[in-house]
């Protein structure tokens, strides 16, 4: 731990370009290699133009801990992440029912939930997104309280939302 | 073999047969990818019998090419090819979006179709679980219905099917419009809602085997490199160099529609008989208020020149298209005495909805409008549209006509070149002198009769690809601009708009050894493996057929307009030098090994191991003497 205390990552859609840097650099970090389904943040694009980075929102109460049969899951007391042991991970799932955003997702090779680890605190996909002057991703310090759990929502609550106001209600209703 | 999935999914439309080939490492060590390994199977499979390939026919493969770069150098791109329905030769024709990184990812490094589906199909890949699906219900439908309906279609499929493991992202996805299914030569193939693989006519050739879409979704990691450390630190060189280019990141190329015209007097303007504007209306800060997005990027890219534009009032109400980037602004702007960026964006966002490529239909739109200008093709010919220079909506009415091939439109839909061709003889006029094409390819919106833009003399007209902008003969042929480089990017495949710069461009050759092992030298490209691609491709480009040929001594040539003069702007007076022009095309071939006559000489052939092609030339030979 670097001891940066609670940290949480505001997205700010909008601004999101759809480079998918982010998935590169979690990607990377986490896996070695290139790989955007194995990547802890991942752009969801239901609507070409409308780029939804897709990662935990770190909600106050953690369903997914609570859903969890096997204790694998734990939230970090020092960044507030959720971290995954993969060797109690029995990959039943349950985490993603209970999470309201159905963020966590099954390694496409492992038999294990992924959620972001939020690097320590000093997340990989940030980084790429504040150097390319993006900021659809940007790190705050504390606690979002009960807001966080607001933005555990699935990418089509998102793109619905986003895409109401940048392309109308007749390609919002038809993702 | 490093960087790449290490197959290729060949699909017979014909049978529904899908299964794998692989490529030998020492013709991937030779062709890399994309445009130059696309150019090694067509010649392989249909050299010796290419002049008799209808390109719109069951004979002609569509290919779908990534390279070994694909994923790795920002920008994610696929290169489509097949023998081209314009140029009757090949074309590398690239285009961005996430369906190479899906593809790799699924396990496969690119896809072979041959024959021809009898009903409309799409083909939908999850990782090696592969199948034909029925299309009906999209045949016909515009690029917005299209998109949306496949993909909430293979979502929902995918999540029945692979229950259990949580959300998979959406597919990426290659496709087709109505422009591609009426088998019209200017058509394009699309990704997202504005990406296109223009260049070529592909989109036709796709419509011809009656595929309408692909959809892919790869699970697994990119492939394997032969050294990931040093493969970042080049992505990282390249990335560098992308964000310093902050005026270009910001603007795109979507300030130029502007910039070209009233700085380098290089823009089309009402077919080209002006290259100069200085329509303020135009400028970018006109059309940055419509942009709701103003960075837009392909995977892993810096740069992300796009921007996304919609119009959300007035009579274009409904509008969304990218940017529109440069070629856009000014095919379907200035080139129709469009000024506004409203038009613009409308004309544009209705060209991608339509499914054609903005530069070959908007030469297509502004060759028509000038037949109108000068009295040749009348208001009945045109089924009663005013085609008038700005007039948006007039020329929305002419596309709905090519499209739909109602009345003249049939004729148009044969692309510029060979309307004219057609409208010489029902009229007894000689309508090619206002055709603005080069090998049956209309030529990108960067004219050179200024000589302040990046083409030359000899670009367009020795090119291997005719009129495209984006791959242009050049003097040097190690310079940044030449062919040669060209053949690099499409092959590799990368993205050119992330190598304008010096430091990029040497980091590409470490790139390609960090990813493949390969040690390719600058020397080593220029003088045999890129030589060999661009052999292959003229020899098809001479052949040619069925329906025209090239002859180089009246084809390799700028198009007749540009003998003009320009009689507007600082540049007033300047026009092609018919001497020096044949000097500089005489000077180009001597310098990649071609005859006088323009054909690739035996000796040359014989250095570069392609006897086979030297064999088929030989027809060529006889012909033109």
């Amino acid at each position: 731990m670097n001891g940066t205390g609670l940290v949480w990552i505001y997205r700010d859609y909008h601004r999101c370009s759809g480079c998918r840097r982010c998935e590169i650099a979690c990607s990377v970090k986490h896996e070695g290699k290139i790989w955007p389904e194995a990547s802890r943040v991942r752009v969801f694009m239901l609507v070409p133009g409308i780029e939804v980075p897709h990662l935990c929102a770190q909600c106050h109460d953690y369903p997914c801990v609570d859903a969890c049969p096997s204790g694998a899951l734990s939230a970090s007391k020092e960044t507030g992440a959720i971290l995954v042991d993969k060797e109690k991970c029995i990959a039943c799932g349950r985490c993603i029912d209970a999470c309201p955003g159905k963020i966590p997702y099954i390694h496409p090779t492992g038999n294990y939930a992924v959620i972001c680890d939020l690097c320590d605190g000093d997340p990989e996909c940030v980084k790429v997104c504040s150097e390319g002057g993006w900021n659809a991703l940007q790190l705050v310090k504390g606690s979002a309280g009960y807001n966080a759990k607001l933005y555990a929502k699935t990418p089509e609550e998102i793109t619905r939302d986003l895409a109401r106001v940048i392309y109308g209600e007749e390609i919002a209703e038809g993702i | 073999m490093r960087g790449y999935a290490g197959k290729l999914l060949e699909v017979d439309l014909s049978s529904g047969n899908i299964r794998e080939t692989k490529i030998g490492e020492d013709i991937l060590r030779q062709y890399i990818g994309g445009r130059g390994l696309a150019s090694k199977i067509l010649w392989d499979r249909l050299g010796n019998r290419w002049s008799e390939v209808d390109p719109l026919s069951s004979e002609n493969i569509l290919l779908m090419l990534t390279g070994p770069l694909t994923g790795f150098a920002p920008g994610g791109r696929i290169c489509v090819s097949g023998k081209s329905p314009q140029s009757n030769g090949i074309v590398g024709s690239t285009v961005g979006g996430e369906f190479p990184i899906d593809l790799k990812c699924a396990g496969y490094d690119g896809i072979i179709f041959t024959g021809v589906s009898e009903k409309p199909v799409y083909l939908l890949i999850k990782d090696s679980d592969i199948e034909l699906k029925d299309a009906s219900h999209v045949w016909g439908k515009g690029a917005k219905e299209t998109v949306l309906t496949l993909v909430r279609e293979a979502r929902k499929e995918f999540e029945d099917r692979y229950r259990g493991r949580g959300l998979l992202k959406e597919p990426s996805m290659l496709y087709i419009g109505p422009a591609g299914e009426r088998l019209c030569r200017t058509a394009a193939v699309l990704a997202k809602w504005s990406h296109a693989a223009g260049y070529g006519g592909y989109g036709a050739v796709m419509g011809s085997k009656k595929l309408k879409a692909i959809l892919a979704k790869g699970t697994g990691p990119l492939p394997e490199v032969h050294d990931m450390e040093r493969t970042l630190e080049h992505i990282n060189k390249i990335i560098k160099a992308s964000l310093n280019a902050e005026f270009f990141r910001r603007w795109g190329t979507g300030s130029a529609g502007y910039s070209v015209g009233a700085e380098l007097s290089s823009e089309p303007v009402m077919n080209w008989q002006e290259e100069w504007h200085d329509e303020k209306s135009f400028g970018v800060d006109k059309f940055e208020p419509f942009w709701v997005k103003k960075f837009w990027g392909d995977f892993g890219c810096a740069t992300t020149c796009l921007k996304l534009a919609v119009i959300n009032f007035g009579p274009f109400k409904g509008s969304i298209t990218d940017n529109p980037d440069y070629e856009n602004q000014a095919y379907l702007g200035p080139n129709l005495g469009v000024f506004k960026p409203e038009g613009n964006i409308y004309l544009t966002a209705l060209i991608d909805e339509l499914g054609f490529c903005g530069i070959q239909t908007g030469n297509l739109l502004s060759f028509t409008a000038e037949l109108y200008q000068r009295g040749i093709l009348t208001r009945d010919d045109l089924g009663g549209i005013e085609l008038k220079w700005g007039d948006a909506k007039a020329f929305s009415d002419l596309l709905k006509m090519i499209v739909e091939r109602r009345g003249i439109g049939d004729i148009l839909a044969e692309g510029t070149y060979r309307a004219a061709l057609k409208i010489s003889e029902m009229k007894g006029v000689d309508a090619t002198k206002y055709a603005v094409t080069c090998k049956g390819i209309a030529i990108g919106a960067h004219g050179i009769r200024s000589g302040r833009d990046y083409p030359h003399y000899v670009s367009y007209p020795c090119s291997v690809q005719g009129g495209d902008h984006t791959s242009v003969a050049y003097i040097p042929l190690n310079h940044g601009n030449s062919e040669l480089t060209a053949i690099l990017y499409d092959s590799g495949v990368v993205c050119w708009f992330n190598f304008f710069s010096q430091e990029a461009q040497e980091a590409l050759w470490g790139l390609i050894e960090a990813v493949t092992g390969w040690k390719i030298t600058p020397d080593e490209w220029f003088n045999v493996l890129s030589r060999r691609i661009l052999n292959i491709q003229r020899a098809a480009l001479l052949l040619g057929g069925p329906d025209l040929k090239w002859d180089p001594r009246i084809h390799d040539d700028v198009p007749r307009r540009w003998y003009e003069p320009l009689t507007k702007g600082p540049y007033s007076g300047k026009s092609v030098d018919k001497a020096k022009m044949l000097d500089n095309v005489k000077e180009y071939y001597g310098a990649v090994g071609w005859d006088e006559r323009g054909i690739p000489r035996s000796d040359e052939l014989k250095r570069l191991g392609l006897d086979d092609v030297d064999k088929e030339l030989e027809k060529v030979r006889r012909e033109l003497r």
